[in-house]
């Protein structure tokens, strides 16, 4: 081995070791565990197992489901808000105000789901009267409402990407473009948005592999049987209870293994496929 | 022209301010229940305390009650010694790929750029089988290997961005003064602070707010963190609301603080990790 692969290796081990030890061999592990019962390799049983048991697979089919809703209303509502709020902030008409308007912004992104949960919860209850309805009782409007909670607070982090992708932009694209006669609102439209397109592009595969892997704030205001019937339960909770269990249902975790690995399969196709698709067709309109 | 330029300014600013309203209201409306009594955060939510309803037994319950205070330290134990590791270990290795430029070093980074988007919760039944086998179940040390693990990736990427700024004439003159590679590393460090500041912070933040690795990993009464203890006061004590709100003010406390201190950082490193 050279010189320089000794030392490239040197400085590289002590990360490498805890990503590999911590967060790949989890992952490979799993999938290795998701063909064994106990001791025994008994190839796709445990997949089978899920997807022909009557309550499992209904289960599974339903969280996927609210994954996917889930994932739909929180990137339609965080995108068009995010890209506005940053496009307001850099549009040079808040001058000193930015720093502190981005700051007050990102807030609600520093606390952690559970006292997000929770205010909201008792904002909306009709404990304190402020809103009517029972929206988290409901099974109709349950899962939008949690939704909306997640985007209320993780707004800001949309908003960063995207600010910081706007300020990136050369100034004197804008100029000319300003110098042409072009409208604020043509400038971004017609020049800023496609110029930030991968980094929405980003942000939105950056979404889907958050609320396909999501589970806190679900866990944080139902627990691990997320209600009313059901109505709430994603991904993340069933992985939580087929592997470590709740209440009365004990947990398995060749059956658990199998759940992640199918959701692993799940985020790696979408993330793959938009990769291939999307993504390189954004970066080639832009040059 | 200039009439019509202030007037759009200011629209601006009022929607701006709507949007700062949406995201501080509720935060606030939280704050001022916290220092009411039970009556009067229900009797009135949205009102401000007066000398009648003003009351600190809330925050003084909070912290008495159980392990709220053991809970504080488990947490600041477990996100410091997370957070100092991840620096370290990603200084290095961002110094090691951008210093010795060979086809490994583009594999080794390549490898940390998937990282980053990796659902390392996914292999959770075998990181708690790890943890069983090494006797590390209810230890602050277990929490803090698999946050080094999961952080490293983004820690990484954001110091090679910075490492690549460092002109080379600094490295060559400590190797002809004879410095050895560490050394030269250590030399060179303090050019590379700002990033290290922005690693620190983005590292910092979901590790202090995790709620699935200490529901798996540290449900023990010694070992529990600040997030979890408020998840299971959440469900037991409904009944004390004061109490309640008190430790959800405590808990979101220290984060909002750091972040409006070093809220540069913060956004520079989520910037820099995830949009390039």
């Amino acid at each position: 081995m050279s010189k320089r692969h000794r030392k490239l290796l040197l400085f590289t081990t002590p990360a490498l070791a805890f990503f590999l030890a911590f967060a790949v061999f989890p992952l490979i592990g799993t999938i290795y565990i998701s063909f064994y019962r106990e001791t025994k390799f008994v190839g796709l049983a445990n997949f089978k197992f899920l997807f022909t048991d009557e309550t499992l697979s209904s289960r599974f089919l339903s969280a996927f489901l609210h994954n996917c809703e889930f994932f739909i209303i929180a990137a339609a509502v965080q995108l068009p808000l995010a890209l506005l709020m940053a496009a307001l902030l850099t549009s040079g008409r808040v001058r000193r105000m930015t720093g502190f308007y981005r700051t007050i912004l990102f807030i609600p992104s520093t606390l952690s789901v559970v006292i997000v949960g929770f205010i909201w919860r008792l904002i909306i209850s009709p404990l304190w009267g402020i809103v009517d309805y029972p929206l988290l009782g409901e099974k109709a409007t349950a899962l939008p409402t949690i939704t909306l909670m997640s985007v209320w607070q993780y707004l800001g982090i949309p908003l960063v990407f995207l600010y910081s992708a706007l300020l990136a932009i050369p100034s004197n694209i804008i100029e000319a473009a300003r110098v042409d006669g072009a409208s604020d609102f043509r400038i971004f439209f017609r020049i800023k948005m496609p110029l930030i397109a991968p980094q929405i592009g980003i942000i939105t595969i950056l979404t889907f592999i958050w609320t396909f892997n999501g589970f806190d704030i679900i866990f944080a205001l139902n627990g691990g049987m997320p209600g009313p019937d059901f109505s709430t339960d994603v991904l993340g909770t069933l992985f939580y209870r087929t592997f470590f269990g709740w209440g009365a249902d004990q947990g398995d975790q060749n059956l658990g293994a199998a759940t992640a690995t199918v959701i692993f399969l799940i985020i790696l196709l979408g993330t793959a496929g938009y990769f291939a698709t999307i993504q390189r067709r954004l970066k080639v309109s832009q040059l | 022209m200039k009439v019509q330029n202030q007037s759009k300014n200011l629209l601006v600013h009022f929607v701006m301010i709507f949007f700062v309203l949406l995201a501080i209201g509720p935060i606030l409306v939280i704050v001022i229940n916290s220092f009411k009594t039970t009556d009067a955060i229900f009797s009135g939510p949205l009102k401000l305390p007066d000398s009648a309803t003003f009351t600190l037994d809330g925050f003084k319950r909070a912290i008495l009650n159980g392990n709220f205070i053991g809970n504080y330290i488990n947490s600041t134990v477990i996100t410091v010694g997370s957070t100092i590791l991840t620096v370290v270990c990603s200084c290095l290795a961002a110094y090691g790929i951008t210093e010795f430029t060979t086809k490994l070093a583009t594999v080794i980074a390549g490898l940390f750029t998937i990282g980053i988007m990796l659902p390392v919760t996914l292999g959770t039944v075998v990181i708690l089988k790890m943890m069983v086998r090494f006797h590390l179940l209810n230890t602050h040390l277990s929490l803090i290997l698999v946050y080094v693990g999961i952080s490293v990736p983004l820690g990484v990427i954001l110091m090679v961005t910075n490492f690549k700024t460092v002109s080379n004439d600094l490295k060559e003159a400590a190797r002809i003064d004879g410095a050895n590679e560490f050394r030269t590393f250590l030399i060179v460090l303090p050019l590379v602070k700002p990033g290290i500041a922005a690693v620190a912070a983005i590292t910092m933040l979901p590790i202090w707010n995790d709620l699935w690795f200490p529901l798996i990993l540290t449900t023990g009464p010694k070992t529990q963190t600040l997030t979890l203890g408020i998840q299971q006061f959440v469900g037991v004590h409904t009944n004390d609301w004061q109490a309640l709100i008190a430790s959800l003010v405590l808990g979101a406390i220290p984060l909002i603080l750091l972040f409006t201190l070093f809220s540069k950082q913060f956004i520079k490193g989520l910037s820099d990790g995830y949009g390039k």
